[in-house]
């Protein structure tokens, strides 16, 4: 059986990848972010998870409005960061695992979560920043990547309360995954994006933190309680695109019901972003 | 256009949602094509000839070649397309966010450093923005001052 070993929460701003790509983790404006993340880093180190199922949303690289799928997994082998229209990434590509994720199809679909099977699909920094956000610069990724991707980008997204069975669901895959390699298999689940922030009009760069700490609170303490929350409240409270923060509670749902809060951290502003990244690990027992 | 939304109140919010999405569709379009290398050196060579391959309105094609970044949602764009056109032209979210809420890049950069835009007065359509103080009362306005003393 296989063994989670957490979920990660973690905005993915594409100006941390930047920072990153280009050097400049030292400047006066990226070193405290830099400095706050450490420790999840030493975390996910000593962790090793070998998949690391990544929830997260394209932005209009992969897929676009010609074709929206509410909810896709990548069952390849291999996934090449996507050009979003100022060329790729410079960063490995992730290297996928087939076995386990066709298992979550079929798993999943005779689950009732009729999910989208994509075999070939770019990743964009959607899942690349929240990588390098864990891993820092290596030349290949530690760990297999399975991308579940989420659309938020045409309104309406999935609600909470969906991301939150999915979440149960993916848990109840992995529990009944008997695959070559299941026997200590590690998996780590990331849930992306948010947290506040509004890229868009004349509201451009609002920022909650209030909100911010209430959403981790609540997610980790109430979820079935919290995933209610409905679209506007995000977007009012959090910021048109804060409302990403509904994928956090697919990793949230992959996790038992008690958790312990392993790190937090909220840092303001990466870009145009409150940026906030938080570990949670199946409570232990006393 | 049908039906209200509870969210039609927020100020400065262009939600893309099934209607932007209808009247946005091929200005989007247009913007995704220029995630091929191909496509950005095509388009900045003639730009004009490039748009004449997309199916755009006189009002989002003038968005387009002005770099009306407000606009652009205006007339359907969704921030994540409109962004590929901004990166062409090199600039960054804070740039794109400043135009459109009427501040410089810089300055724009500076509100997030300082904390963001607060939400307190930006949520509803109507409040106060944080730092705006209410028009002071008229001398005729009864006041309540007095009635402590």
């Amino acid at each position: 059986m296989t063994t989670i070993v957490g979920g990660i929460g973690t905005s993915h701003v594409p100006a941390v990848g930047a920072a990153i790509d280009n050097g400049k983790q030292d400047e006066p404006y990226w070193r405290p972010y830099f400095d706050k993340i450490q420790p999840a880093r030493e975390w996910m180190a000593a962790e090793q998870p070998d998949v690391c199922i990544i929830v997260y949303n394209d932005h209009a690289s992969a897929f676009s409005l010609r074709l929206i799928p509410t909810f896709a997994l990548g069952v390849a082998a291999e996934f090449q960061p996507a050009d979003e229209g100022y060329g790729p990434r410079q960063v490995p590509a992730a290297q996928g695992h087939p076995e386990l994720a066709w298992h979550l199809a079929e798993s999943l679909i005779g689950d009732e979560f009729d999910i989208t099977i994509v075999n070939e699909m770019d990743v964009d920094h959607g899942l690349t920043v929240p990588l390098s956000v864990m891993y820092g610069e290596p030349s290949v990724w530690p760990c297999r990547v399975i991308p579940i991707c989420v659309n938020v980008i045409q309104y309406p997204p999935p609600s909470g309360k969906r991301c939150l069975s999915l979440g149960r669901a993916i848990r109840r895959a992995l529990d009944s995954y008997q695959g070559s390699d299941a026997d200590g298999l590690r998996v780590a689940v990331f849930g992306t994006g948010g947290m506040s922030h509004q890229l868009q009009g004349e509201r451009a760069g609002l920022v909650n933190v209030d909100f911010d700490t209430a959403f981790m609170d609540e997610l980790i303490a109430e979820p079935d309680a919290g995933c209610l929350r409905p679209h506007t409240e995000y977007i009012r409270e959090a910021g048109s695109e804060g409302i990403e923060l509904v994928m956090w509670f697919v990793m949230r749902g992959v996790l038992d019901d008690e958790v312990d809060e392993v790190f937090r951290m909220n840092h303001v502003p990466t870009s145009n972003t409150s940026n906030g990244l938080l570990i949670l690990q199946n409570a232990r027992a006393a | 256009m049908a039906g209200a939304r509870d969210y039609d109140d927020i100020p400065g919010t262009y939600v893309f949602d099934g209607r932007r999405s209808q009247q946005g569709y091929h200005l989007n379009m247009f913007c995704m094509s220029l995630n091929a290398e191909a496509n950005r050196e095509r388009f900045k060579a003639d730009e004009e000839a490039y748009l004449d391959g997309f199916d755009l309105t006189p009002q989002q094609r003038l968005a387009v070649i002005e770099r009306d970044w407000l606009g652009l949602l205006q007339c359907g764009g969704n921030i994540y397309y409109t962004f590929k056109l901004a990166a062409i032209d090199g600039l960054s979210m804070q740039d794109v966010g400043g135009a459109m809420s009427g501040v410089s890049g810089g300055e724009f950069n500076q509100m997030m450093i300082d904390g963001g835009r607060p939400v307190d007065g930006n949520r509803r359509t109507g409040e106060a923005p944080v730092g705006q103080m209410p028009e002071p009362p008229s001398p005729e306005t009864p006041s309540t001052a007095g009635h402590s003393s």
